[in-house]
């Protein structure tokens, strides 16, 4: 299972990757494994202010529905347009092309409340 | 929870497992999308052994029979099959399932595996008021193997003792398969050329493996409960608990064709006459959305904001690339072209009725 350890991730099975002020969101491997073939995408506009572990969007697989929360606070400054077309980048490449928001976030204290990825890891394990 | 005789098999090809009516049953192996296509394209392998299986047989067979479904089973030959809703005295579907006539006196009947203790208790207390009538429930001897696509003859032909080229749609023949006995039907629930395999649980892996194996050069896939799901809906076949239920009548589920009213006396009768002669009051309808969205079961229709039905099936079609459903709308909005508008989460999305089979 691929868990790159430069993330930080969500016990919803989100991760996030933080470049200074901003951050990536996407969901893990494991969450799309779980989904199976994901063909529907909802997601927020740009501006939009959340809070951490706010639901922010929809994935849809074939068979579920599972919605996507904030691993941390924050305003979305963009949205991976691609997605809306091409769902099964989540599948293909989830913790690259297959991103979903990027969010200005303020309060890197929030971080502490994620995992890193040995964390996550046994996490997984546990699940 | 109970396991079939190849839950092994599917462990074996990495299976993912879920409860489906209390039994641990694939859902998909690789891909619901990429089973879905094999089937549609070249073949696809399905475990079914889930499926009810319950025998009556007896001199008065055939009456227990006929008082409880609302097909006619009658005219069927030894070696016919007929698919009919078996209804409570108000019209409501206790269950849909298949009659085999495998002999004079014998009928198996093949049922929803979320129904069959239900269907069971049923068809017991149908059998109180006749004499010569056995009813028993033979789901555990029973595996079923359903092998489904337009290239399943080729896969299923060389390991048969008979040749069953000639076999037509709802009927069957006692056969060997890959050494074994077995019965095979030409049924399915893809909408495919297809075949179903009822043979002892104890040769199920055997048969299964061969079936593989005959087929793994010809693009045959393991299929799961997530494919069969979506290829039954593109064909617009009733799922019992999505599309159909105790409270739904076979009239308005698009069924009437299965309600023989020229058949004397079978649970129903009276009430579906009723219904039929004053009129249904909602009809099962596909549908196809306009914009962006998957309708999913119990999500609410609507036309100019009022509430006029439910959605009861709905995935992403992977043949049309597009998302469908099936729902109940009231009588009078029910017109082909006519725009709909389905309530997901908080928004109104469009979507417009079609004609089924989707495909």
């Amino acid at each position: 299972m691929n868990i790159p350890n430069d993330l930080y991730y969500t016990e919803n099975h989100e991760w996030i990757s933080i470049e200074g002020k901003e951050a990536v969101v996407g969901i893990t491997e494991h969450a799309q494994e779980e989904l199976g073939d994901i063909v529907f995408v909802e997601l927020p506009s740009v501006e939009e202010e959340l809070d951490q572990f706010e639901e922010f969007g929809v994935i849809e697989s074939v068979k579920a529905v599972s919605d996507v929360f904030m691993p941390v606070s924050g305003i979305v400054v963009e949205v991976n347009d691609d997605l809306m077309d091409e769902p099964e980048k989540i599948n293909e490449d989830p913790f690259g092309s297959g991103w979903l928001i990027k969010v200005e976030f303020k309060d890197k204290g929030e971080l502490d409340e994620l995992m890193d990825s040995t964390e996550y890891e046994a996490f997984l394990e546990e699940e | 929870m109970k396991k079939t005789a190849l839950y092994d098999a599917h462990l074996d090809l990495d299976a993912k497992i879920i409860d489906f009516g209390g039994w641990e049953m694939p859902v998909q192996y690789s891909s619901i999308i990429e089973e879905h296509k094999a089937v549609r394209n070249q073949a696809g392998i399905f475990d079914v052994s889930h499926m009810g299986e319950i025998m009556i047989s007896g001199k008065q067979a055939k009456d227990l029979v006929q008082r409880l479904i609302t097909n006619n089973a009658a005219k069927l030959t030894k070696g016919q099959i007929v698919y009919t809703p078996i209804c409570y005295e108000d019209g409501g579907i206790v269950d849909d399932l298949l009659v085999y006539k495998l002999d004079i006196d014998k009928f198996l009947l093949v049922v929803n595996a979320s129904n069959t203790t239900k269907d069971l208790r049923w068809v017991k207390k149908n059998a109180e008021v006749f004499e010569d009538v056995k009813v028993e429930d033979k789901t555990d001897y029973y595996s079923l193997i359903a092998l489904q696509g337009p290239i399943s003859r080729e896969i299923i032909n060389p390991l048969l003792e008979d040749d069953i080229s000639d076999l037509k749609f709802y009927n069957f023949i006692n056969t060997n398969i890959a050494g074994v006995e077995a019965i095979v039907s030409r049924t399915g629930y893809t909408g495919e050329l297809g075949f179903e395999i009822y043979l002892d649980s104890e040769n199920a892996v055997e048969v299964w493996e061969a079936l593989i194996e005959e087929g793994k050069d010809k693009g045959l896939k393991p299929a799961g409960l997530g494919a069969r799901d979506t290829l039954r809906l593109e064909k617009a076949l009733c799922l019992y608990g999505n599309d159909i239920d105790e409270s739904t009548n076979p009239l308005e589920a698009g069924l009437g064709w299965t309600v023989k009213f020229d058949k004397d006396g079978f649970n129903g009768k009276e009430k579906l006459e009723q219904i039929k002669e004053e009129g249904i009051q909602k009809k099962l309808v596909g549908f196809i959305m306009s914009e962006r969205g998957i309708p999913r079961h119990g999500y609410e229709i609507v036309i100019d904001n009022e509430v006029v039905g439910e959605v009861t099936s709905g995935s992403y079609s992977p043949t049309l690339d597009e998302n469908i459903g099936m729902a109940y709308i009231d009588k009078e909005y029910v017109k082909k072209d006519t725009e709909i508008k389905i309530r997901i989460r908080k928004r109104e999305v469009k979507a417009r009725i079609v004609e089924t089979p989707f495909i």
